[in-house]
């Protein structure tokens, strides 16, 4: 009897160190991601903004005077948005036949090559390649031209993109396309009118997804593009706070969160339509 | 095949085309000006011996797999894995709460992260400081901790991501079992969860090291230094090849870390085929 009850007694005790050690951890974690993060919700709507977080002088002044008159910051943003659309619509427009014609041909070996690919392409976009693509793109003469980022952007976002958008190909019924084939449509007429509208969800995946990847990239564009005029919001904010002198505040706290919200706007949309299916995803 | 070709054609001119160039320029002592730039010459291994001995070169090697190993394979697939075991069925509004912190840290531009760590450490008027009452330069004096730490927190959310996926396909009847029959937490982890998502663990890592090493978000930070103690091999190939259009030498380099990358890369596709075998 002693016996067990003392077991009983050792159990509450070790249930109820398990629970504090969770709750500490989890208090732990909030304020570990939460801190660093409080400036950027905070300091866009202080009057006098500063490095660390306090009670803020509550104001929109930061966007209306500072944010909105000042020509880079908004052209930037204009540019961002121009790159992103620019490379989504290449890589949707190049990647969906690309996608249907591997889906529905049988050839040997297809599954490695796209393996092989995508594992390539995970390596050699960004850093490991900054040298042979910038001379690449040099040596086309389009340095400091979209032209330039968004074809260096494109190819290395395709292998993932097939991947994905081969992944709801592949889960279509083709018996729809056997009756369009026997009307007598032609390939493209059967990809246009039977099969986009099937994939129609992996299309806006895949367009979100290569629009975020853009939105976000610093590094190309920072080595590919030299006028100020024609950089995009990220390689503009980096400016922002290395430039000589004192950084701005206001105008970096109000361009911050301009920046962000829309990410985090087409992360939600992708995860509340779609969830967590395609991993790897949404980074790269 | 008509519909493959545009996508093969763009995939083979701006991804496979400059990995393989990459290695005949390191070769060369190609230039992007002057005459080297009209004809390069053939120079043998002589970049990769200048790399392979330049104490810079070890000085990045060095400090990119103290990066890697300390904020990819110990702090974001420990912190993802501690978080998704944690919370796995934690029924509270504040799971949402946290898992959504965490996914944000890792979504926004890395621009903004990046002022947002320097606004964070900052010596005089940084929050870091101003809540523990002190004025510590984190930037300087400990540049290489700040950034694994920085680094942990921007990409722990893909470590729990997967890492939940993984343990919700355990079927529950396994730990409820193991339990009854007397086993701690410590045993399940080890003796039951461990062994069960192993795949899943070594895809994680496998992603994340090849993430982690190729990141050019410390630049950002810290720009490489102070004295080249944040100096990464990303950082380093974009100071040798970028700032003096030493294309050949640079060239090399990048070789460099494509061949490690692929090292790695084979490394994680052996172990994983070992376990399918």
């Amino acid at each position: 009897m002693a016996e067990s009850g003392h077991r009983v007694g050792a159990r509450s005790v070790r249930t109820f160190i398990g629970r504090l050690a969770f709750y500490l951890f989890i208090v732990f974690v909030t304020a570990y991601f939460f801190l660093p993060m409080l400036w950027l919700v905070v300091a866009p709507f202080d009057a006098v903004p500063t490095l660390d977080v306090r009670v803020p002088e509550l104001t929109l002044d930061n966007f209306t005077d500072v944010l909105f008159r000042n020509p880079h910051a908004l052209r930037s943003l204009g540019n961002s948005v121009l790159l992103a659309v620019t490379t989504m619509l290449l890589v949707v427009a190049v990647a969906t036949p690309a996608a249907y014609a591997l889906s529905r041909v049988h050839i040997p070996g297809r599954d490695l090559l796209l393996y092989i690919l995508l594992l390539f392409s995970s390596v050699v976009t960004g850093t490991a390649a900054m040298v042979p693509l910038f001379a690449l793109i040099f040596n086309l003469g389009l340095i400091d031209t979209y032209v330039g980022v968004v074809l260096v952007l494109a190819g290395g976002l395709l292998p993932a993109a097939i991947f994905i958008l081969k992944d709801f190909t592949d889960s279509t019924p083709t018996s729809y396309e056997e009756s369009a084939r026997v009307f007598g449509a032609n390939s493209f007429q059967i990809l246009r009118d039977t099969v986009l509208p099937l994939i129609r969800p992996g299309l806006a995946v895949i367009a979100v997804w290569v629009m975020v990847n853009v939105w976000s990239n610093f590094l190309m564009p920072f080595i590919l593009l030299r006028s100020q005029d024609l950089s995009p919001a990220a390689v503009v904010m980096y400016t922002f706070y290395t430039e000589a002198g004192q950084p701005n505040l206001r105008l970096l706290a109000t361009f911050s969160l301009l920046y962000s919200v829309p990410v985090v706007v087409m992360y939600l949309f992708v995860n509340r339509r779609y969830g967590f299916r395609f991993y790897g995803g949404i980074k790269r | 095949m008509a519909f493959v070709t545009p996508a093969f054609v763009l995939i083979g001119i701006f991804l496979i085309f400059p990995a393989l160039w990459t290695i005949y320029l390191g070769l060369t002592n190609y230039r992007l000006t002057g005459l080297e730039a009209a004809q390069p010459q053939f120079v043998g291994l002589d970049n990769y011996v200048e790399v392979l001995t330049d104490p810079r070169f070890h000085n990045s090697l060095w400090v990119t797999v103290i990066f890697v190993i300390g904020s990819a394979i110990f702090g974001q697939a420990v912190l993802g894995f501690l978080l998704a075991w944690a919370m796995r069925d934690w029924q509270s509004r504040m799971r949402r709460v946290v898992e959504s912190l965490v996914i944000v840290a890792w979504i926004i531009p890395s621009s903004v992260v990046a002022f947002l760590w320097i606004a964070f450490l900052d010596g005089r008027s940084g929050t870091l400081n101003a809540m523990i009452g002190s004025e510590v330069e984190w930037l300087i004096s400990q540049p290489l901790l700040s950034i694994i730490v920085f680094n942990i927190w921007r990409g722990a959310a893909f470590s729990m991501l997967l890492f939940g996926a993984a343990l919700s396909s355990l079927p529950p009847s396994y730990l409820e079992t193991s339990r009854l029959a007397g086993a701690s937490t410590w045993q399940q982890l080890r003796d039951i969860v461990l062994p069960s998502i192993r795949g899943h663990i070594l895809t994680t890592l496998l992603l994340i090291s090849l993430w982690t090493f190729n990141d050019f978000t410390p630049y950002l930070i810290t720009g490489g230094g102070p004295r080249n103690m944040t100096e990464l091999l990303p950082i380093y190939v974009f100071r040798e090849a970028l700032g003096t259009f030493q294309f050949g030498y640079g060239s090399a380099i990048s070789t460099i870390l494509l061949a490690i990358n692929l090292a790695v890369a084979l490394v994680y596709l052996r172990l994983l085929r070992d376990r399918a075998a």
